[in-house]
């Protein structure tokens, strides 16, 4: 007659051994362990962006609405440009009206609720803008908290979301803490700039980068020690946001201080 | 007698069998581990594919050389050259099939993301000259005084008196070159020589 | 409006994508799943630790469990923006996400309480298919009776002694390997939250625990206050219909039985609710001393725009004021209701402080968001996330306990 103990111990295992979906038994295969060694691969895109040029025109914000079918009136982006005005007295003012989507069409800081903030010419020791889109981190943490395999990264860097496939969760919009993802308004899955991956893969620029007529934005990359961005990035002072989340992200700076948040 | 303990698991397998099922007909079957492992790669690939063929909207101006060479020619040599066209007439998409014609969008508020003058020095938007929309000429397209694809050259009306005329690179326009612009420079948008 | 823009008021600066995305239903959630959990643990501690003085109250707070185990899944249904895909998670679980663990943990603990309430409840069934088989012509009602009951008996009509303690044995084992499940299904609630290095109120690892003691906190409270509530109206029908089935118990000898369940229960639910509230306060004292980067803004937002829903509501009477009721001589019911009331408000509280206060401020921490709760629902948007949502999730449980004990009886055997 079977023993208590064993009686326990064979229905936890079958219990527990069955309720393992079997594709999580791809986990254990070889051939998938050996591909995830990072070498090898072609390429890795990376972004350069350089604070000193940007002049706040949000042509880059408008042509990525436009290219990648972001209703223009809804208040999301997924890129935009931030102006920051450091006053003598030390106090650092931001803001972003609608993304800088329009521009910066005010002197005045938006600080929301319809109320601005006066700023005088005289008081003002820096001024700057810095653009901000999706860094596709090497650690994404948006992907590792996706509870259904929606979102994900490709082999050269991006990352993409899988709109037939998510559920609308927002684990992911929560998880990011460069706080670029959001909901689509028209396809209600999560949303984030995927380095425009339809141009880029035909050997064209993201919109942004195309959009800008400053040069503050460009793409490379990383892999290529040909290509200008890897020099710059590799010669030059740059420095990416939120290193401290250990998320790797891939947009560089040039610029960047400490009051950008 | 004991047997009937062992009910409830039949139960229980039955269901995870159902659910196992389900899962063969609902889940896409090329949905698994990708290249950056089980945390960052699992996903659906034929996905990827699906983003790669999202319609290409802005062509670039290298696009709108091939027809608009004169127009191309005129603005890169301009203090407007790094601008592309799509940025003011919006994206090519399958021009001049479809759309056969593109806006000219001659709104104030595009000319102000850069030309609304602010006093930063230390950044890029500190050295672009500019107005304060507010004050200047309110009302009044710009393109009437100032032509974008050569701001030194002046716009669609002709200048009345020096106070309208806009100033140049190197100092102020006569009249005569405010005014007479050759018809090359002048010519309309719907000519694409 | 984008999602979340309508109830979104945002201050200074935030990122142009930052709305509150995880709103009302998203603290019911874990609030629900808590009463779960820590219904589950009331009545594993008869079946398990042999506490007699709670066998009356153990079956009932199991019912309960199975009851609100639907319930849980309601929220998650409602803020879904692809509701129809939430099976995804049981079909392609992304296990490096808490939220992936959902489809296990869920249903394992769904089966353990189905597999629990089966062998408790056999002999009620055998009756029941049998007494429903004896009637030779049967009507509708009675035919459907009679087919739930077979089937529900599994086949299995042998109630002699030594099947019964066959049934009991397997009582004792599921409950005692439910305990560990229940408190993952809550725990692993709260790695969701403290996993979240973007959230600076989230991230702790405390959180996984906090929750736990907060949820059996939850439960005990709310077993005790519905068993409260039934036996009032057991008391009132028992004086009613004592005339006609003189076979019921007297109201003076429900009342006894009564005051005994409810001060034993609410010993357990002190010991709970102590640890509960050391390790918030750890938590915040923490934080106040090491004073990271992120401390001003959180500063701001937990001594000063939420100071009220924290301190006064959460703290003041969710624990400190529930305390003193409980602790204060001569519990009586009447107190013991008032006393569960003011813990349940607290530990919504918690769930509400930690999911909304957690959104007050922007991860660019430089500005803030204000949540205004859909009250009247304009669309099916506001509704779902608003305040009528919220009230079907609170209601549905009481609605599935009052037809699940048609089935399975909770009081009989016990009282």
């Amino acid at each position: 007659m079977i023993s208590r103990r064993n009686f326990c111990k064979k229905s936890l295992l079958i219990a527990g051994g069955m309720s393992i979906p079997l594709a999580a038994l791809e986990l254990f295969d070889p051939k998938r362990l050996l591909a995830e060694k990072p070498d090898g691969k072609k390429t890795r895109w990376v972004f350069l962006v350089d604070t000193h040029k940007c002049v706040g025109c949000g042509f880059c914000v408008k042509g990525c609405k436009t290219e990648n079918e972001v209703p223009y009136d809804a208040n999301v982006t997924r890129t935009w440009v931030e102006r920051y005005v450091i006053t003598k007295d030390e106090k650092t003012h931001i803001d972003s009206p609608k993304g800088a989507r329009d521009g910066f069409e005010d002197s005045r800081i938006d600080i929301g609720e319809g109320r601005f903030e006066e700023i005088r010419n005289e008081d003002i020791d820096k001024a700057f803008f810095v653009p901000k889109l999706c860094n596709q981190c090497d650690n994404p943490p948006c992907v590792q908290v996706c509870p259904v395999g929606a979102t994900y990264q490709t082999a050269d860097g991006v990352v993409l979301v899988d709109r037939s496939w998510c559920i609308g969760c927002g684990y992911c919009v929560m998880g990011c803490p460069y706080g670029v993802r959001f909901f689509h308004p028209v396809y209600h899955v999560a949303e984030k700039c995927n380095f425009c991956y339809h141009r880029i893969s035909k050997g064209m620029k993201t919109a942004c980068v195309e959009a800008c007529a400053f040069g503050a934005r460009r793409i490379g990359n990383i892999r290529d020690p040909n290509d200008p961005v890897t020099k710059i990035i590799m010669t030059e002072r740059v420095n990416v946001l939120k290193e401290e989340y250990g998320t790797t992200p891939q947009v560089f700076y040039l610029g960047l201080t400490k009051e950008v948040k | 007698m004991k047997s009937h303990v062992w009910r409830p698991l039949y139960v229980v397998l039955l269901i995870i069998g159902a659910v196992l099922v389900a899962r063969k007909i609902l889940v896409p079957s090329d949905f698994g581990i990708g290249a950056r492992g089980y945390m960052y790669g699992w996903h659906r690939p034929s996905n990827e594919e699906q983003w790669k063929e999202v319609k290409v909207k802005y062509r670039t101006a290298e696009y709108c050389k091939e027809c608009h060479k004169e127009k191309y020619d005129e603005i890169k040599q301009s203090p407007h050259a790094n601008i592309n066209c799509e940025n003011c007439h919006g994206p090519a998409l399958g021009h001049p099939d479809d759309p056969k014609t593109l806006p000219i969008d001659r709104r104030r508020e595009l000319c102000a993301r850069c030309h609304f003058r602010l006093e930063y020095p230390t950044s890029g938007r500190g050295h672009i000259r500019g107005i304060d929309p507010k004050t200047h000429n309110p009302g009044l397209e710009c393109v009437t005084c100032h032509w974008p694809h050569d701001p030194r050259k002046a716009g669609h009306a002709p200048a009345k008196s020096a106070a309208a005329t806009p100033r140049s690179w190197g100092g102020s326009l006569s009249a005569s070159q405010a005014s007479g612009r050759t018809n090359e420079a002048r010519r309309g948008a719907h000519d694409i020589a | 409006m984008v999602h979340g823009e309508v109830w979104t008021v945002k201050e200074f600066f935030t990122y142009p994508n930052e709305y509150i995305y995880w709103t009302i239903q998203i603290v019911m959630y874990p609030f629900m799943t808590g009463l779960v959990a820590g219904a589950f643990v009331l009545s594993s501690l008869y079946h398990v630790f042999n506490v007699k003085e709670l066998k009356g109250i153990a079956r009932f707070s199991l019912v309960f469990s199975f009851a609100l185990l639907p319930v849980a899944m309601l929220p998650l249904m409602l803020h879904l923006q692809q509701p129809q895909r939430g099976i995804e998670v049981m079909m392609t679980p992304h296990f490096t996400s808490a939220i992936a663990a959902f489809g296990i943990v869920f249903s394992t603990y769904g089966m353990i309480v189905a597999s629990e309430l089966w062998f408790v409840y056999r002999k009620h069934f055998v009756e029941e298919a049998l007494k429903f088989r004896a009637i030779g012509e049967r009507s509708l009602g009675q035919h459907l009776a009679h087919l739930l009951f077979s089937a529900l008996t599994l086949g299995a009509y042998d109630v002699s002694h030594e099947a019964l303690e066959a049934d009991e044995r397997a009582v004792k084992k599921l409950a005692g390997a439910g305990i560990p499940v229940a408190c993952f299904l809550h725990g692993y609630a709260g790695f969701i939250f403290g996993s979240v290095k973007a959230n600076a109120l989230w991230m702790t690892p405390l959180m996984p625990v906090i929750f736990i003691c907060s949820a059996v906190v939850s439960g005990i409270a709310l077993c005790m206050l519905t068993y409260i509530i039934t036996m009032e109206i057991r008391k009132f029908l028992a004086q009613r219909l004592k005339q006609k089935y003189p076979q019921l118990p007297s109201a003076e000898e429900l009342k006894s039985a009564e005051t005994h369940v409810v001060q034993m229960t609410a010993k357990y639910l002190l010991i709970f609710l102590v640890a509960a509230i050391t390790l918030e306060l750890l938590d915040l004292i923490f934080r106040g001393y090491t004073a990271m980067k992120t401390w001003d803004i959180l500063r701001n937002v937990i001594y000063h725009r939420d100071f009220v829903n924290i301190f006064v509501i959460q703290y003041g009477c969710g624990n400190l004021l529930a305390f003193m009721v409980f602790l204060k001589p001569g519990l009586t019911v009447r107190r013991a209701a008032f006393g569960s009331c003011l813990v349940l408000l607290g530990v919504f509280m918690m769930r509400w402080n930690v999911v909304i206060g957690g959104q007050a401020f922007s991860s660019s921490l430089s500005g803030f968001m204000h949540y205004h709760m859909p009250i009247w629902p304009d669309d099916l948007e506001t509704f779902k996330e608003g305040l009528f949502g919220a009230l079907t999730v609170a209601i549905v449980p009481f609605v599935l306990f009052y037809i699940i004990n048609k089935v399975m009886p909770v009081f009989k055997d016990t009282h």
